[in-house]
């Protein structure tokens, strides 16, 4: 057991690129920690440096409490679960699980006792005497699992552990994954790309982008007050829409409606008219202007819009609509989502937007319906450099990040 | 895809006609070590009297036994180190990147290419020089630097296909770098070991020209040069008998290699051509 600290570490690969720049980050003893990003983020370096897999180029790395800049990766007392499992083909389930005790000299005795347990926990009893080729994919997510914790270490390492299961099992094993950090209580860092497995799993999440810690914060946090754009429309599904508008005579005048300015954008913005922002607002904060109660109505605003598609999933229904403006939104973080989630490939156009309704609407497609839409929920960013507007100062937001986390 | 009756009749006629011609010059051999030296040249492709005759002769002399060990202790010592040099050569090839690699692996296809007959002469003189001429070393030294090629290309491609997570999960596990080779990396490469051991050693065991140029008594002769310098019972009968059961002889370690690690040879050779 022990806590992680990460002290502006940096990677710096000798051609000069920079993979994972300054980043500082505190993973109490116990704690689950998701970093999240999309691909070539430095997520997987960042947990290949706390491993010992990669050098650190500057900065400094400490676990319970030493600093483990250059001590190697078997001294540094860290297990670690690998995308493609990384079993030893030619060992069975149980040498799997006993190599790292063997290597230890650990006797013989307490060997068979932690592999026995560690198998009993996972339900791989009766596959102990196999080899991994002839297990499936879900029995041999569960051996690499075994294989780190017969060793009680001080933390667990996961890069992407469940990426190579199918959708279902992934689910299954997710719930796995947070049942057995719950008991075991061991320090865990875990990498991945899905922000769905990063919003379910852990304690707190660190979204990062180009190298660079965006923002760090429980789920709920993230979602609720993100920090830029990035962080905005990387978490949460269907992701957030993101929309453009401008300020002008003290409101907000956006395709949706003219709002009025709150108070903390008053501060943020001043009084400067006619400046461009980009508001994004969830697919959850719309709804169907017929099913919004008549107290809750002046909380937000309604619109009119032509539905492209109407998706129902039976517990909600999502629809498609696009709003005639005169340009796009654009920003470097927009389109580093978009090529992300695939959308710049498909052609969709960002203009379109997601709204996410009770299932008892009853728009179809085509009509042209009414909308309404929770003010209080849209976030404004300014389209130069992401920032969210509509949050108080980063100092006073991160403030607010530690006490709920505590 | 079906295949008609008449692919069959066709494929199994080209077969048929291969494999003749393949074993025709094998079965005669057989066939003429088993002769009596009087029938030799009776034109029958049978022997009309069986006689072991010329085994027995080839194995009186200390001519032919003599250059049997020096084949099987070259040929394992030569081959021993190409797979161990090999080995380490190709797990740098395959895991690391570092300056000159494509330059060493240019260099070693460049010498596979080489024609040998272009260097025996300097060799040749090398050799005196040095005074290794007619030493084990002599033909140890040029069938290392035959076979590190055909090793590195080989072993690089077996290599390439273990998944480097495994070594990363072994250092996570507490191995050293040896204890991941020797524990995790080797015995998977093992196959791959294997099969270039065995190619290396035919390629040895079969070679005729530096043999023959490098090596001038019992010394060093290994057979395939040994038989060339096979005399007959007066000077001026031909060693034929001799010749053929002496060649009889050192086929059948090649004939049961190949039939028992068939596989793994083929595996071996497609997997250098192909990824290699």
């Amino acid at each position: 057991m022990a806590e992680i600290v990460l002290d502006e570490v940096t990677k710096r690969y000798p051609d000069g690129a920079l993979a994972v720049d300054k980043i500082s980050l505190d993973i109490a003893d116990g704690e689950f920690v998701i970093l999240v990003g999309p691909s070539g983020c430095g997520k997987s370096t960042t947990l290949n440096m706390i491993a010992g897999l990669e050098d650190i180029s500057e900065g400094e790395l400490r676990i319970g409490g030493k600093v483990v800049n250059n001590m190697a990766p078997k001294d540094r007392d860290i297990a670690m679960v690998f995308q493609s499992y990384a079993l030893y083909p030619h060992m069975t389930v149980r040498e799997n699980m006993a190599f790292a005790l063997k290597l230890a000299k650990t006797p013989k005795e307490i060997i068979d006792q932690k592999v026995g347990e560690a198998a009993r926990v996972l339900e791989l009893e009766p596959h102990l005497d196999r080899k991994p080729a002839n297990l499936s994919g879900g029995q041999r997510q569960r051996v690499a699992m075994g294989r780190a914790i017969v060793r009680d270490p001080a933390a667990f390492l996961m890069d992407e552990p469940l990426s190579n299961l199918d959708a279902k099992l992934r689910v299954q094993m997710r719930t796995q994954v947070s049942r057995l950090q719950k008991r075991l209580g061991t320090t865990t860092v875990y990498v991945t790309h899905d922000q769905t497995e990063a919003m379910t799993l852990g304690d707190r999440v660190a979204v990062m982008r180009n190298g660079l810690l965006q923002q760090v914060g429980t789920p709920q946090e993230l979602y609720e007050r993100p920090r830029n754009l990035f962080v905005a429309g990387f978490i949460g599904s269907p992701s957030m829409n993101f929309l453009p508008a401008t300020i002008e005579d003290g409101k907000l005048r956006t395709r949706l409606a003219d709002l009025p300015l709150t108070d903390q954008l008053r501060r943020t913005v001043g009084g400067a008219t006619g400046r461009d922002v980009i508001i994004g607002i969830r697919p959850e904060s719309f709804e169907d202007a017929s099913l919004v109660t008549p107290e809750n109505r002046p909380n937000g605003v309604t619109f009119h819009a032509s539905i492209d598609v109407v998706e129902s999933m039976g517990s909600d229904v999502f629809v498609y609509f696009t709003l005639e403006g005169k340009q796009d939104v654009s920003s470097a973080e927009l389109d580093e989502l978009a090529r992300d989630s695939g959308m710049a490939d498909v052609g969709a156009s960002a203009d379109q937007v997601v709204a996410r309704l009770d299932a008892a609407t009853q728009v179809r497609e085509g009509d042209n319906a009414e909308l309404w839409a929770d003010t209080r929920k849209i976030h404004v960013f300014d389209p130069a450099n992401g920032s969210n507007l509509s949050l108080a100062t980063p100092d006073s937001a991160a403030a607010a990040g530690s006490l709920t986390d505590s | 895809m079906a295949t008609t009756a008449r692919q069959k009749v066709g494929w199994g006629t080209a077969n048929t006609v291969a494999i003749f011609l393949a074993l025709v010059p094998l079965l005669w051999i057989v066939s003429l070590s088993f002769k009596d030296p009087a029938t030799i040249t009776d034109a029958t492709f049978w022997p009309k009297k069986w006689t072991w005759e010329n085994y027995r002769g080839i194995f009186k002399t200390s001519e032919f036994t003599r250059a049997l060990i020096n084949s099987i202790g070259i040929a394992l010592i030569s081959t021993l180190i190409a797979v161990v040099l090999a080995s380490m050569a190709a797990y740098a090839v395959a895991r690391l990147s570092f300056p000159g690699k494509g330059l060493l692996i240019g260099m070693s296809l460049l010498i596979a290419m080489f024609p040998a007959i272009s260097l025996v002469t300097p060799l040749f003189n090398i050799e005196r020089t040095l005074h290794l001429f007619d030493t084990w070393p002599a033909l140890i030294i040029p069938y290392v630097a035959f076979g590190l090629p055909l090793g590195i290309y080989t072993l690089s491609a077996f290599f390439r296909e273990i998944p480097w997570e495994l070594e990363k999960a072994a250092k996570m596990d507490g191995a050293t770098p040896f204890q991941a080779f020797t524990r995790v990396i080797a015995p998977l490469a093992a196959p791959g070991m294997f099969t270039t051991a065995i190619l290396v050693f035919i390629f040895c065991w079969n070679d005729f020209l530096f043999a023959i140029s490098l090596t001038s008594t019992t010394n060093s002769r290994t057979v395939p040069a040994a038989i060339a310098f096979f005399t007959g019972s007066s000077q001026f009968t031909a060693p034929t008998g001799s010749i053929a059961a002496a060649a009889v002889v050192i086929t059948i370690p090649i004939i049961v290699f190949v039939l028992f690690f068939q596989r793994r040879i083929v595996a071996g050779l497609t997997s250098g051509a192909v990824k290699g």
